[in-house]
């Protein structure tokens, strides 16, 4: 048995190496946001907001050029991704905890993961297939199905967990008071468990919303907005996160500065999503 | 409100409202939960059928070992060099990143106060979610200038003078390469392996803390003998999970990784990952050859993607049963 | 009664409301981002001409892309330096049962872009040296045989990078099939195509990668559209052609080298040109178009093909006021004559639309 005191003194060395380890990696990523967040507000500027990409020629030619269709782009992506992930990912949960018994459970819940694994990348190919080669065109619903691949499986998950941990009592009470089960489920159990089905949903839209991978073969990208409304469907649409790998690879210095910007906004949007799950997640703590 | 309530129990509800919307419900929810179901199972079958090409003509081996890549002459296609790519980078990143990211898991979760670990996990928790293209415009930037000129030619030119063997492993210094791709998932993943080890130590019960803390030991010792073995199992289970990250990853690499198909990769050289390689090349290849590779590629990246997948699922089934009893 | 016209009034104001709005056409195409800058300054330049009437949505994704999709049918035109092979024409035809035009668009020179600290523009090299370089046999920039090409330059003892495209390219097209008629061993080993199996350096997506790449890594050595090189002030490299006079790029040495026997589908590559003033490493870049164009699935109107036909007959014509500035040539009469006789050709459910606009 060593003696107390190196034992003690191993305590602080420990001690040590794990605070130094912790300073040393918060650091770089302290780095990473703090470039970003400068460098971003350092072009944030009203043409972004109010005018098109156009040509890269245009800051030479001095005209206007911004990410007006960007930014409405991804707005347009994105709703239409969660519209479409919010009934699969919550009717997956409902299944997964409220029919407990149902044979296929085991194979949704081995699947749904299986999917949430797998790289976005793949997603995007699987968009490609099923939605771009049909229609016959890169759309800005394509690339919302391919986001929806993204959301669903993460949905499906916080679905499950926040309704399971509303007692079972409650949805014998429901029962024994002569409800049918669809009621119980959609009045009682779902309004119960809101806070966890919408925190989910935020964490789902986070992670999602930042993706660009699976957008390169569906939205595929526009450097003006649509000239009808249905262009932002079944056309193709740019979005931020793929705007930005275009930006960032571009050797225009004008562009560049134009992808600090995209990455301040899309950082905004995605700390936003978080913030407000983190509230929620408080305010369920306080309850 | 009771009157209300009678009433309701005295009329007989409709079929529709009862067993038959029951019903309705039943099956409408099952269908949505068959459509998950269907989607991954049809992942698995359009990558395997659009690229089924490739894989006939190649073999199902001999695509997955084959060297070449040659879209203009030979019109070879062979997805090795992706393979070697993606497990070195992710295992490289794993292998980087396990102990920091297991050491600001333990500060969190054992040493710090309350208010400071809150903070550290908020942030650990955005920086997870920071963005793949956010982190390479990072790269493009930042990153790979400062590596080049810091380290990578620094250490070449080291080499190039006292230990002239080694330059073919460290290859040309230019910043773009397998080194910058590394490190840059190491501090993309270190978040989520952090995340996951946090949660994992969170599970131990206080009596296990209680208990070693009861028989005399520090609290590192707590740490080494009660803690990190009861949670174990949810730390490799988050080390596999990241590792999938670490797989998955695309934009930041292809960014970053020098995209260069063909084998042998150098430390400080370009290299090329089988997300890279699709996302680079799957919109603009030209023959079909080419395209369903592509395809095959992606389908063999959802098999690697769906063992370690699985395995972390196992790991966390397993040690979740016998938890209680590992010492 | 009033609710009836009432009704009648809504009924007009839609109607003339959708009028408005139908009449707002995109043209959606992709391809080559060698002619990138140009094609959509052009775009830029267009909507203006027509009150915003008329958007053409370019997204640069690379000749392969151009091809692909083009085949694919999910974009209105293609563009390309890699002109279609006879096995894409012969499938386009059996599809379709038209051809598959090419028509010249723009023209320009790939150059040698590079980034030595301290070595400005004009670095020669011939195409013995740039193959050599591409197959990894010369790695110093101070190597002797290109100092020999350079008495007046010191280089420096740096390693080469070369940077190449990691997409398909057209702009690989043209500079690998420069190297396959200068360099037997290139020709053997990697010959020419829109991506070829590299034998050195790192790949970068795009001409906009590439010139990325080149600008921020010293030592780097890659090849770029002229306009890439222009607008970004990259230092470019002067070849020494087969006639052996050595040729700073610009206008005329590719007039130069374009001034040829055009066939009449356009199909040629005019690298390594005999001409003694020519640049070596130049090429067209093609739209591409099929003949009958409701058999496109991207277009989905007649006057969605009609405005795709009229913002043709203007790039070709009107458009190339823009070229020079932004570093490509003008197109040759013969080629704009020879796009003219195609554009006369064009179809819509056996309508010769093409004819009727172009009179």
């Amino acid at each position: 048995m060593r003696s107390l005191r190196s034992r003690y003194a191993r305590d602080n060395v420990v001690l040590v190496f794990i605070i130094l380890n912790t300073v040393a990696v918060l650091i770089p990523l302290f780095i990473i946001l703090g470039y970003v967040i400068v460098q971003g507000f350092n072009y944030i500027s009203l043409d972004l907001f109010t005018k098109e990409l156009g040509s890269p020629t245009r800051n030479m030619m001095g005209e206007p050029t911004g990410l007006v269709h960007t930014i409405i782009g991804t707005a347009v992506v994105d709703i239409m991704a969660v519209l479409i992930s919010i009934p699969f990912g919550i009717g997956a949960g409902v299944m997964l905890s409220e029919y407990p018994d149902h044979w296929a459970n085991p194979i949704l819940r081995v699947l749904n993961d299986t999917l949430n694994g797998m790289p976005a990348v793949l997603k995007g190919l699987l968009a490609f297939v099923l939605v771009v080669k049909p229609m016959g065109s890169f759309s800005g619903l394509s690339g919302g199905v391919a986001l929806a691949f993204v959301m669903f499986p993460i949905i499906a998950r916080a679905t499950e967990s926040a309704l399971m941990n509303i007692p079972w009592s409650i949805r014998e009470a429901g029962l024994a008071i002569g409800l049918p089960r669809w009621r119980v489920i959609l009045s009682t159990i779902i309004p119960a468990a809101k806070v966890g089905l919408v925190t989910g949903f935020l964490i789902a839209f986070a992670r999602a919303a930042g993706e660009a991978a699976p957008l390169v073969f569906t939205s595929f990208g526009n450097n003006y907005l649509p000239v009808k409304w249905t262009g932002w469907i079944f056309g193709p649409v740019d979005t931020l996160p793929q705007r930005l790998y275009n930006l960032a690879i571009s050797p225009y210095e004008h562009w560049h500065g134009m992808g600090w910007a995209a990455a301040i906004i899309l950082l905004a949007v995605i700390t936003a999503s978080f913030a407000a799950a983190r509230f929620f997640i408080r305010d369920k703590k306080q309850e | 409100m009771s009157d209300n309530n009678t009433k309701k129990i005295n009329v007989s509800p409709s079929a529709l409202y009862g067993w038959l919307g029951d019903r309705i419900f039943a099956v409408s929810v099952f269908v949505l939960g068959f459509i998950v179901i269907f989607t991954t199972l049809a992942m698995a079958i359009s990558l395997y059928y659009e690229g089924s090409e490739a894989i006939t003509r190649f073999g199902f081996w001999g695509f997955l070992t084959g060297e070449k890549w040659d879209p203009a002459i030979t019109m070879e296609f062979g997805a090795w060099p992706f393979i070697v790519g993606t497990v070195s980078t992710s295992l490289g990143a794993l292998a980087l990143s396990f102990i920091p990211a297991i050491a600001i898991a333990v500060f969190t979760a054992e040493y710090a106060p309350h208010w400071l670990s809150h903070i550290i996990e908020n942030l650990v928790n955005l920086i997870a979610a920071v963005p793949s293209v956010v982190i390479g415009i990072w790269g493009v930037f930042v990153f790979t200038p400062w590596i080049r000129d810091t380290v990578e030619i620094p250490v070449y030119i080291w080499s190039l003078e006292n230990a002239p063997g080694l330059t073919p492993i460290l290859g040309n210094p230019i910043g773009y390469g397998m080194m910058t791709a590394t490190i840059i998932l190491t501090i993309m993943i270190i978040p989520f392996t952090t995340a996951l080890t946090v949660d994992a130590f969170r599970m131990v019960p206080k009596e296990q803390r209680e208990a070693a803390s009861a028989l005399g030991a520090t609290k590192w010792e707590v740490i080494r003998m009660a803690v990190i073995p009861y949670s174990r199992g949810g730390i490799l289970a988050g080390t596999m999970l990241s590792l999938g990250r670490a797989i998955g990853e695309t934009m930041a690499v292809a960014m970053l990784i020098g995209n260069k198909n063909t084998l042998p990769f150098t430390l400080f050289g370009p290299g090329s990952t089988m997300a890279s390689v699709i996302v680079n090349e799957f919109r603009e290849a030209v023959e079909n050859i080419h395209l369903t590779s592509l395809m095959a590629v992606g389908f063999y990246l959802f098999l690697i993607s769906l063992i370690v997948n699985l395995a972390a699922a196992y790991i966390q089934r397993k040690y979740a049963v016998t938890g209680g009893r590992a010492v | 009664m009033r609710f009836t016209k009432k009704m009648a009034a809504a009924l007009v104001i839609a109607a003339a409301m959708s009028t408005a709005f139908a009449q707002k056409i995109e043209v959606i195409g992709a391809g080559a981002s060698f002619p990138a800058p140009l094609v959509t300054a052009m775009a830029d330049q267009y909507r203006t001409l027509t009150d915003g009437r008329v958007t053409v949505n370019y997204q640069s994704i690379g000749s392969g892309g151009g091809i692909r999709q083009f085949g694919e049918q999910t974009i209105m035109f293609g563009m390309t330096e890699a002109f279609l092979n006879d096995e894409i024409v012969e499938e386009v035809e059996k599809k379709t049962g038209g051809r598959a035009f090419n028509m010249p668009i723009t023209l320009a020179d790939v150059v040698v872009t590079y980034n030595v600290p301290g070595v400005k523009e004009g670095v020669v090299f011939n195409g013995e040296v740039l193959a050599d370089i591409f197959l990894g046999k010369i790695k110093k920039w101070n190597d002797k045989n290109i100092q020999a090409l350079n008495k007046s330059i010191k280089l420096p003892n740096l390693n080469i990078t070369v940077v190449h495209r990691s997409d398909g390219s057209g702009t690989t097209n043209i500079w690998t099939s420069y190297l396959t008629k200068v360099s037997k061993e290139w020709a053997d080993k990697i010959g020419y195509a829109t991506s070829v199996n590299w034998p050195v350096g790192v790949g970068a997506k795009g001409n906009e990668g590439v010139a990325g790449v080149v600008m921020n890594t010293p030592g780097a050595l890659g090849y770029n559209s002229y306009a890439y090189a222009l607008l970004n002030k990259i230092s470019y490299g002067y070849l020494i052609n087969k006639s052996g006079n050595t040729i700073k790029p610009n206008f005329e040495a590719t007039s130069e080298a374009a001034n040829i026997d055009l066939p009449e589908d356009t199909r040629i590559i005019f690298t390594d040109t005999p001409a003694a003033q020519g640049y070596p490493v130049a090429g067209f870049t093609w739209m591409l178009v099929y003949e009958n164009l409701e058999k496109n699935k991207a277009i989905k109107s007649k006057n969605e093909a009609e405005e795709l036909i009229k913002f043709l007959i203007w790039a070709i014509t009107d458009g190339q006021g823009l070229s020079e500035r932004l570093g490509y040539a003008k197109l040759p009469k013969a080629a704009v004559d020879k796009n003219k006789a195609m554009i006369r050709e064009l179809k819509w459910n056996g309508e010769e639309i093409g004819k009727k606009i172009l009179g």
